[in-house]
C-alpha cells in the first residue's frame, strides 16, 4: 500500500511532465485504435459475408460476362437452392466523385438471398411494380439526401447513356455489421435497354449468385458448378462470397500492410517518448536511489518503483485514450461513409489499444530500470542530474 | 549579442540517451511523412511516364477507362482517317487500335489473385511507345499464341515469367519475353498479338485507339472533329492527360491518409521534443541565471533554446529522410480504384520532398521548443542563480 503511494507520489512530481507524456500516450493509443479500425472497415463486407452463398463469375475476370442461360443450368446443381442475377453498374452520379456500388439485380431472388438487407413490405412491392426503382442504402440515402419517389440519375460508364430511377425502397441492415450504402435496381431495365442499344451485350450477367443448402458443401458445388462449363467459351470460377470478397481485400493488400506497420510506428514513437520521461525521471533521482539502497531496500525494490510508476502513467493515458477513441471513431465514420460504409470499433482493437500502452509502459522502463539497479551506491549519492 | 551555437550543439551531446531518443521520435514521423510523398510522387511520376504529350487516346465518350470503353472498327477507321495522323518512316500511319482487358491472376506463392492489364499491340504500338524495350527474350511473332509481359507483372504474377504459360480464352499462351517499360504504367501490363486476343476474347471492337500527332498544337482541332463527328460517340484525351487522370483518386487516397497520419503522428513527437526541452530549461536553470548575469539579453536565451530544439529537429529529420531514402529498393503494387488493376510503383525520393520534411521537423522542433525556451528567456537573474 506504502509503495503504491510512493508510486503515484513520484509520477506526479513533476507534473507538466507526467501531463505531456499521458497526452502522448492518449494520442498515439487512440490513433493506434483508429488505424486498426480503418483496417477492420477493410474487412467489413469480408465479416458480414455468408457461408452458405457462392459467387460465379468468368474465369478471365470479372469484366466478362456470362451468358444468362447458365442460370437453368447451375440451379439444376444438387445443393443449389436459388440463384440470383446481378451485373455491376458503375454508373456516376453527378460527379465521379460520388462513388457508391450499383448492381442491377433480380430482385425478388437477390433479396431472399440477403436476408440481412431489411426491405419494408410496402416499399418492396412498389419497387417490384415500377421497371425503373431501385432499392438504396438507409446512409446511401442519408448521404445524398434521397427520399422515396425521388429521381436519381445515373451516368453509365460501362453501360453507356444516361439512366433514370425512382428511389422506391430504403433498406437497412440487420445489424450493425451490413452495408447500407448499396445502390439495387432491376436486372430486366439493363437487359432492355441492351436489347436496344447494342443487342450483344444483352442476356448477359456479371456474376451469378448462388445459395446452397448447407456451407460444408461450398467447397464441392463450386467445383461441381465449374466442371459444367469447363471448355466452354466462358468458363466459370465459383467461390464462397467470403473468399469473393477477400479476393477484392488483397488486391489492395499492400494498402492494408502500410496502415498496419504505420499504426505500429505510432506505437514505437510514443515509447521512445515515454522512455525518455522515465530516463529523465530516473536520472533525476539517482541520489534518492542510492539513500534507498544504503538503507537496505534491494535493487529489483528500486526497479519495480520505476516499473509502478512507467505503467500507471502508461495505463493512465490508454484509458484515456480508449474512452476518447469511442466518440473520435464514430465522428470520422460519419465523415468518411463514402469511403467506409461500415466503420466499427472492435473490442478486440481495445484490448489491443490496452496491451499497446501497457507494453509502453513496460519497454520505456526496461533501461533506466536496468541502471537504477546497478548503479553503485557511492556513485548515486555523489551525482548531480 | 548571440549565444554562441557550440553551446547548443554541447548541451544536446551531453545527454545522449535523452537527444536520441527524441530524435528517433522525430526521425519516425519525418520517415513516415517522406514515405508517403515518395509514394504519391512514384505514383505520379509513373503515370506521367506512360503517355505521352504528342499521343492522342480515343475511347468511348464517358467510359473513364480503356477497359470500360469499346470503339467500333467503323468508328476506329474514322479516326485512322483524320489528317492529323502522323506517319512513321516507312509509311505506315503512326496508329494503334488495341483491345484491352483485365484478366484475374494469381500472384506468386499464393491463390490471391489480381487483376492485370492484358493490351493487344500492333506493330504501331511500339513506336507509338518508345519507353517500351524488350528486355530478356524476343517479341511475340504476330499471328501467334505468344505474348510478352512487363516485368513488375512476371515478377509478381504466377504464369507471366518467361518460357512459363497462361491459360485464358481457351488456349494457352506462352511467354517468349518480358519487357521493360522504363517504370512506367506499361510495366505492369501484357501485351499481345491484337487481332489474336480479340479473336480469343469474342470481341468485335477495340478499345481504344491510340495516334501521333503530325503537330503537337493541333490536338484541339482533332478532338473537336472527332467529338462532333455524328458517326462517332467518343472522346479523345491526350495519352499524357489520360493517364494522369487515372491516377487522381489512388493519388488523393495516399496523400490524404499521410497527410492525416503524420499530423497526428507529429503531435506525439512535438509532446516529446517539448519534454525534453522543459528538462532542458529545468536542469540548467543555474546556466540560464549565469548567462543573463553575463550580459546575454532574454531573446539570446529564447534563442539559444530554440536552436537547441530545432536542432534536434534536424537531426530527426535527416535521420528520417535517411530511413525513408532507403524504400527507395522497395517497390510497391497495388490494385488502383479507378482502373480496377494492378500498377506498380516505386518510392521516390526527389529534392523537393527531402526539403519538406526537412521543413515538417524543422517545425515540429520549433513547435516543442518554443514555450519551453520562452519559459527560459522569462526566468530572473536572481531565481535563476539561486535555483539548484
Amino acid at each position: 500500500m506504502y509503495t503504491l503511494r510512493l508510486i503515484v507520489r513520484n509520477a506526479f512530481r513533476h507534473g507538466l511532465r507526467t501531463a505531456l507524456t499521458t497526452l502522448g500516450i492518449v494520442i498515439a493509443v487512440l490513433a493506434f485504435g483508429l488505424l486498426q479500425t480503418v483496417i477492420g472497415a477493410w474487412f467489413a463486407g469480408v465479416d458480414a459475408s455468408s457461408a452458405t452463398r457462392l459467387i460465379t463469375r468468368n474465369a478471365i475476370s470479372l469484366i466478362f460476362p456470362l451468358p444468362l442461360s447458365y442460370e437453368e443450368r447451375i440451379r439444376a446443381v444438387p445443393g443449389v437452392v436459388a440463384t440470383a442475377k446481378a451485373n455491376w453498374f458503375g454508373g456516376v452520379y453527378i460527379d465521379k466523385r460520388n462513388f457508391f456500388p450499383q448492381f442491377a439485380v433480380d430482385a425478388d431472388a437477390y433479396f431472399k438471398l440477403y436476408p440481412e438487407f431489411v426491405v419494408d413490405a410496402e416499399q418492396f412491392r412498389a419497387f417490384q411494380h415500377d421497371g425503373k426503382g431501385c432499392v438504396v442504402g438507409r446512409k446511401l440515402a442519408q448521404t445524398y439526401g434521397w427520399k422515396l419517389g425521388d429521381a436519381v440519375p445515373l451516368r453509365g460508364t460501362i453501360f453507356p447513356g444516361s439512366w433514370e430511377f425512382v428511389v422506391r425502397a430504403i433498406y437497412r441492415g440487420a445489424d450493425d455489421k451490413t452495408d447500407e450504402s448499396q445502390f439495387f435496381f432491376h436486372w430486366d431495365y439493363l437487359n432492355e435497354r441492351l436489347k436496344k442499344s447494342g443487342p450483344r451485350r444483352a442476356n448477359q450477367v456479371g456474376f451469378f449468385l448462388v445459395g446452397i443448402a448447407d456451407g460444408n458443401t461450398a467447397a464441392q458445388t463450386s467445383q461441381q458448378i465449374d466442371t459444367l462449363f469447363r471448355n466452354s467459351l466462358a468458363e466459370t470460377l465459383t467461390e464462397t462470397e467470403k473468399a469473393f470478397l477477400l479476393g477484392f481485400v488483397s488486391m489492395t493488400e499492400a494498402i492494408v500492410v502500410a496502415i498496419r506497420l504505420v499504426s505500429f510506428v505510432i506505437i514505437i514513437i510514443i515509447m521512445a517518448v515515454m522512455a525518455n520521461t522515465m530516463a529523465m525521471s530516473a536520472r533525476e533521482r539517482r541520489a534518492e536511489y542510492a539513500t534507498l539502497k544504503a538503507i537496505g531496500f534491494a535493487p529489483p525494490f528500486l526497479a519495480g518503483l520505476l516499473f509502478g510508476e512507467s505503467l500507471f502513467i502508461a495505463l493512465c493515458g490508454g484509458v484515456l485514450g480508449i474512452a476518447a477513441t469511442f466518440p473520435v471513431v464514430h465522428g470520422f465514420g460519419r465523415l468518411m461513409v463514402k469511403l467506409f460504409p461500415v466503420f466499427q470499433l472492435s473490442m478486440a482493437t481495445v484490448a489491443m489499444q490496452f496491451a499497446a500502452a501497457a507494453l509502453v509502459g513496460l519497454f520505456a522502463v526496461l533501461v533506466p530500470g536496468w541502471n537504477a539497479m546497478r548503479t553503485r551506491i557511492a556513485d548515486g549519492l555523489r551525482a548531480v542530474a | 549579442m548571440a549565444i554562441p551555437l557550440s553551446y547548443t550543439v554541447r548541451s544536446l551531446s551531453a545527454r545522449k540517451v535523452t537527444t536520441l531518443l527524441t530524435a528517433a521520435g522525430l526521425a519516425l514521423v519525418v520517415y513516415v511523412f517522406a514515405t508517403v510523398l515518395m509514394l504519391d510522387e512514384g505514383l505520379r511520376k509513373t503515370l506521367v511516364d506512360t503517355g505521352s504529350w504528342d499521343n492522342v487516346l480515343v475511347i468511348r465518350r464517358g467510359s473513364e477507362t480503356e477497359v470500360q470503353s469499346a470503339v467500333e472498327r467503323e468508328q476506329a477507321n474514322i479516326v485512322e482517317s483524320q489528317p492529323e495522323v502522323a506517319s512513321s518512316a516507312g509509311g505506315p500511319r503512326l496508329l494503334s487500335k488495341e483491345p484491352v482487358v483485365l484478366i484475374s491472376l494469381n500472384k506468386r506463392g499464393s491463390t490471391k489473385p489480381s487483376n492485370v492489364v492484358i493490351r493487344g499491340i500492333t506493330p504501331a504500338s511500339l513506336e507509338l511507345r518508345p519507353q517500351v524495350k524488350i528486355a530478356q527474350g524476343r517479341a511475340f511473332r504476330p499471328g501467334s499464341s505468344e505474348i510478352v509481359a512487363g516485368h513488375s507483372i512476371a515478377r509478381r504474377f504466377e504464369g507471366a515469367g518467361i518460357g512459363e504459360r497462361l491459360r485464358f480464352g481457351l488456349r494457352d499462351w506462352t511467354v517468349v519475353g518480358l519487357f521493360d517499360a522504363g517504370g512506367s504504367g506499361f510495366d505492369s501490363e501484357i501485351w499481345g498479338d491484337a487481332d489474336q486476343l480479340m479473336q480469343a476474347f469474342r470481341r468485335n471492337a477495340y478499345s481504344s485507339v491510340v495516334f501521333r500527332l503530325t503537330d503537337p498544337e493541333s490536338f484541339q482541332t482533332v478532338k473537336a472533329r472527332l467529338e462532333s463527328d455524328p458517326r462517332m460517340t467518343v472522346e479523345a484525351k491526350r495519352e499524357s492527360v489520360y493517364y494522369s487522370e487515372q491516377s487522381e483518386q489512388l493519388s488523393a487516397f495516399i496523400r490524404y491518409l499521410g497527410i492525416t497520419l503524420s499530423v497526428i503522428f507529429s503531435s506525439g513527437a512535438i509532446i516529446g521534443a517539448m519534454i525534453t526541452m522543459y528538462a532542458a530549461v529545468a536542469t540548467r536553470t543555474g546556466e540560464i541565471g549565469t548567462l543573463r548575469a553575463l550580459g546575454f539579453r532574454r531573446r539570446s536565451v529564447l534563442w539559444a533554446f530554440l536552436a537547441e530544439a530545432m536542432l534536434l529537429g534536424v537531426v530527426g529529420g535527416a535521420a528520417g529522410v535517411a530511413l525513408a531514402s532507403l524504400m527507395h529498393w522497395v517497390s510497391f503494387s497495388t490494385t488502383n480504384f479507378q482502373t480496377f488493376s494492378e500498377l506498380a510503383f516505386s518510392f521516390t525520393l526527389t529534392p523537393r520532398i527531402a526539403a519538406e520534411s526537412m521543413l515538417f521537423a524543422l517545425v515540429m522542433g520549433l513547435l516543442g521548443g518554443f514555450l519551453p525556451a520562452a519559459r527560459a528567456a522569462r526566468l530572473k537573474i536572481v531565481d535563476a542563480l539561486r535555483a539548484r
